[in-house]
């Protein structure tokens, strides 16, 4: 198995938004859902989820409340609000004309220039 | 959205900061706790499994801290943490923390009481609804040399009927006998046409008032009284309407009682003080009269139809009187170039005093920034003591931007400590200098340091802090790291700068304190030349105290009613007057004789052999009294004879006159034999003289008895004998007791008539003090700011040089030991304040001129760019400068070289 990527810088709360469009979650839950989606290809700080998250709150597009884990254990759930669900569409369409044209850059041949 | 739940997230943050907190724990031992359960199914035991959770998720306080700044607390908590520092910083150098903050309550302390006084007088002059309604109509004839003439009954009918106006209501002032009541007294009335309450817009505290369409003739019996009367002459009776009173013997009916504060917005003391109101019809006797020409002396107030500006209803009543000039000719000649006017009652509240409020202002301004400016300079000399304190801050990691905060935070800190301060003094003598203010200052609200006032002193404190704390943060933020933490402090760039920035700010403060100075020396002067003016006549030993026979309604009742009648009161009054102990004249007069008395009594003047050119007439002041009377202040008789005994009622009328009316209506004629008419004064004064002509049969000398400031003011003096006034002067001259006086005129007039009130008790020389405790008021507060700038001024500049000065140790030692005279020394450290001082006295100077100029309207006597107060103030300035640097010269002068050079 190739060795898991790190992050790329600032895509770390777009993540977070996707992955807690899904459905609730706490935060742990979190970073198993991102795991799993990406096939354990991707690494992240388990101490950089946490500032991410609350950020998040702070701005509004991610909610909180107290709920019950799986395993019976008090947790912190967080939803996607109306407006996260807005922001994580322009972050996804801004990140897809990105990768495009960075794609399209480095595609280029010397013919192409 | 994001904002609005941002702010509640950060309210949330910092309202339930423990609980968040907690929560914040909880949620990450939550998630080690929920990692270690799946790493334990792995099959390692459960306090290994815990063990690597922990090390995995990595240091938790740097996440938590990391939390908490992403929900933004930071801000908050920084502050606390300031202010906390800031406070310890302050506690550990009492003795600055005093001085800075009592400089800045001092500054803060007057500038609130200042504005609270400005806040009360200009800028809500009238308490009254919609106040930018209400207008003074004035009527000018400037072709017959009258201004604000008095109002015609068919004119004012023709104002209400114009619709310009929601209401114009006619006013008469006036004085009334209170009697029925323990002690006979005075009190000050107005007569007003129904529609004055309704007007003013102001409802009784109980009761009721006039109904605006009263249509009732003439006066009528129902009166509005104050709140004081109300307290002082009925014991605050709450059962009082319905009770009746007795007003110069006349049964009166109390409907109302106004509300405590409410005043009438008159021209003078007197007038704002109104205790009772009468209603008067102006429809019917004794106001029937249709003849346009007959001008009444009232006063005519009214409140523009809502949305007027004065501009529009001025430009409306233009057209109107041009149509009424067209429609009665013979009423209005051309050549009396009749106008109305109208003037913004607040005009007529705060038009004199404008200019000294702002000049008020402007110097406790120009103090809280001296102030200001001082403590910066207290700040700067602190910020290089602590310069160190920063660099190592700066070294171990603070961010220049954080330390400029803080440093800010501490002097906003002490700048509100001193609005705090300087409230808390205001509040405590708030009494004593409420008396410092003078009666005459017009205003018609009551002095409160209320919300706005608050508001100034909040922002007089928030703007201080900034001021003074800048230049020490800048200095801070620009810190040298390397030099200063090698101790190279002394001599390195940095302290040069700050060394300069020290020196223009006591330029500034020599500068402003300069201005401040010449504008007190200016009013001193202009006070001072008032105060030796040529008076004209001699208030040495005289006294004057009044009394006020009535003049009832019904003229059988009036004991006083005829000339004949109170003549005969008269003499006897003079008889027992002579016999006090110590008088040795005495004399009687009408109240307007009383010198320096503000009372207007004007009357139209009809000169004979020229009433064709206009009818329309100019209006004198006049007054009558006895023959002693000129005799007793000294007023010296230039052509023709005084009065004598024998000019009685029925002798016929003759008048005597000053010179300046001499000059400006018989201007190369001779003024003897030349005979005159006077038009109606007021209320039952002038009945004959209004009917009869008067020969005129002496010229007296100008005297100031009218204003100190003016000496030619045209008057004309009857024989009280022959025209008998209703308020009355009784003038002692001699070597009198002046704290026995009113009791001894009380008893001795009421000897005679035990109805009658004696009241207004005075030397002569307090009345000519008092008519200039306007000018005084201003001029002891401005002075009082220039000292103390001028004390601040010398703090700062001792300051400066003791620490340039103790700058200069070293190389002050270098030249006593290379043989340099300790003399020398003196003169060097001596010339640096020297230029200093001549530096901001030059820049002050430039200043002064500018603010001379705009309080030129304050002057009198001296010219605004007076030589000598500007030299005179230079010179004392400087002279104060020399003397604060003296000390610190002093001391490099003592300086041993061997300490000096060991030191380094």
């Amino acid at each position: 198995m190739d060795k898991p990527l790190d992050l790329l810088q600032g895509t770390l709360d777009m993540l977070i938004l996707k992955a807690v469009s899904l459905g609730p979650l706490h935060g742990y839950g979190v970073l198993l859902r991102i795991q799993q989606i990406s096939k354990d290809r991707l690494e992240i700080q388990q101490g950089s989820l946490y500032p991410a998250l609350y950020r998040l709150e702070h701005q509004g597009w991610i909610t909180s409340e107290w709920g019950e884990s799986e395993n019976n254990r008090k947790a912190k759930y967080y939803r996607l609000t109306a407006a996260g669900k807005r922001r994580l569409q322009t972050e996804t369409d801004k990140w897809n004309r990105m990768s495009d044209v960075i794609a399209g850059i480095l595609h280029t041949t010397p013919e192409e220039v | 959205m994001t904002l609005w739940s941002r702010f509640r997230s950060w309210l949330r943050t910092t309202v339930r900061r423990s609980h968040v907190e907690s929560d914040m724990g909880a949620e990450l031992r939550s998630h080690i706790e929920t990692y270690a359960d799946d790493l334990m199914r792995t099959g390692i035991s459960p306090e290994e499994a815990l063990r690597r959770a922990r090390i995995e998720f990595g240091g938790i306080e740097r996440v938590k801290e990391e939390c908490r700044e992403a929900r933004g607390v930071t801000l908050l908590e920084s502050l606390i943490q300031d202010i906390r520092f800031a406070l310890r910083m302050l506690r550990k150098s009492p003795g600055f923390t005093a001085v800075a903050v009592l400089t800045l309550a001092l500054g803060i302390g007057a500038t609130t009481a200042i504005f609270s006084l400005v806040d009360a007088t200009l800028l809500h002059p009238l308490p009254y609804p919609h106040p930018e309604e209400l207008v003074r109509i004035e009527d000018d004839l400037p072709g017959a040399g009258a201004t604000d003439a008095g109002i015609s009954i068919p004119e004012f009918k023709d104002l209400q009927r114009s619709g310009i106006f929601q209401y114009v209501v006619l006013e008469i002032f006036g004085s009334a006998n209170l009697t029925g009541v323990s002690q006979p007294s005075r009190m000050q009335y107005e007569g007003v046409s129904p529609a004055y309450f309704a007007m003013l817009g102001v409802k009784p505290e109980l009761g009721q008032t006039f109904d605006p369409q009263d249509q009732t003739p003439g006066f009528t019996l129902d009166v509005v009284i104050s709140d004081g009367l109300w307290r002082r002459a009925f014991g605050s009776d709450p059962h009082i309407v319905g009770r009746s009173l007795r007003a110069d013997n006349d049964l009166y009916r109390v409907i109302g009682v106004m509300p405590p504060g409410f005043r009438d917005p008159g021209r003078t003391v007197g007038e704002r003080n109104t205790e009772q109101w009468a209603g008067l019809g102006f429809s019917d006797d004794p106001a029937r009269s249709s003849n346009r020409s007959l001008r009444l002396p009232l006063e005519t107030v009214g409140r523009l139809k809502s949305g007027l500006t004065v501009a529009a209803a001025q430009s409306q009543l233009d057209a109107l009187v041009a149509s009424l000039r067209e429609q009665f000719p013979d009423d209005y000649p051309a050549d009396s170039k009749w106008t109305v006017r109208l003037v913004p009652l607040k005009e007529n509240v705060v038009g004199n005093v404008r200019q000294s409020l702002i000049l008020l202002l402007g110097a406790v301004a120009l103090v809280l920034v001296i102030g200001c400016v001082n403590v910066a300079n207290l700040l700067l000399a602190r910020a290089s003591v602590r310069s160190r304190e920063m660099a190592v801050r700066q070294a171990l990691g603070a961010a220049r931007k954080r330390l400029v905060r803080q440093l800010l935070t501490e002097s906003l800190l002490l700048s509100l400590l001193g609005g705090v301060a300087g409230l808390v003094i205001l509040f405590c003598m708030k009494g004593s200098l409420l008396r410092l203010i003078p009666e005459s200052l017009p205003r018609l609200n009551d002095l409160s340091i209320n919300w706005t006032v608050m508001l100034i002193a909040l922002a007089a404190s928030i703007a201080a802090g900034v001021i003074f704390g800048l230049a020490p943060a800048r200095q801070a933020g620009r810190l040298n790291l390397a030099s200063t933490l090698r101790g190279e402090g002394r001599g390195s760039k940095g302290s040069t700068e700050q060394t300069r920035t020290r020196r223009v700010l006591v330029v500034t403060e020599f500068a402003l304190s300069l201005v401040l100075m010449i504008a007190a020396g200016l009013l001193l002067h202009s006070f001072w030349d008032l105060l030796n003016v040529q008076l004209g006549f001699n208030p040495q030993h005289v006294m004057s105290v009044q009394l006020w026979l009535p003049s009832p309604n019904d003229p059988k009742t009036d004991i006083y009613g005829t000339a004949a009648q109170e003549a005969v009161f008269a003499r006897e009054l003079l008889r027992r007057s002579r016999l006090l102990p110590g008088v040795q004249e005495a004399a009687l007069g009408a109240e307007p004789s009383i010198p320096l008395h503000h009372d207007r009594n004007r009357s139209a003047l009809i000169v004979e052999g020229r009433q064709r050119q206009s009818t329309q007439t100019p209006l004198v002041e006049r007054s009558q009294v006895t023959p002693e009377y000129f005799h007793l202040l000294g007023i010296p008789v230039l052509r023709g004879r005084l009065f004598n005994d024998g000019d009685d009622e029925n002798a016929p009328l003759v008048a005597v006159i000053n010179q300046a009316m001499a000059e400006t209506y018989w201007r190369g004629e001779d003024p003897l034999g030349k005979r005159l008419r006077l038009g109606a004064g007021r209320a039952g004064v002038g009945q004959r003289a209004s009917k009869t002509w008067i020969t005129i049969v002496g010229v007296i000398a100008d005297a100031r008895t009218e204003s100190l400031a003016n000496a030619s003011i045209p008057q004309i003096y009857l024989s009280l004998y022959q025209e008998t006034p209703k308020e009355l002067a009784i003038f002692l001259r001699g070597n009198l007791n002046a704290s026995a006086i009113p009791e001894e005129v009380r008893a001795m007039v009421q000897s005679v008539d035990p109805q009658l009130p004696v009241y207004g008790a005075q030397t002569l020389n307090d009345a000519v003090t008092a008519s200039l405790e306007q000018r005084r008021f201003s001029m002891d507060i401005v002075a009082a700011f220039a000292v103390t700038a001028l004390l601040l001024a010398a703090l700062g500049i001792y300051g400066v040089i003791s620490y340039i000065v103790n700058e200069r140790t070293h190389e002050v030692g270098i030249r006593l030991a290379l043989g340099a005279q300790r003399a020398d020394i003196l003169k060097m450290v001596l010339r640096q304040g020297l230029s200093l001082a001549i530096a901001g006295a030059a820049v002050g100077l430039l200043g002064a001129l500018i603010v001379a100029r705009l309080m030129a309207g304050l002057l009198y006597g001296v010219r605004p760019t007076d030589p000598l107060t500007f030299a005179g103030v230079a010179i004392l300035l400087i002279g104060v400068a020399l003397l604060a640097c003296y000390i610190p010269a002093r001391r490099a002068m003592k300086v041993d070289p061997m300490v000096a050079l060991r030191y380094e």
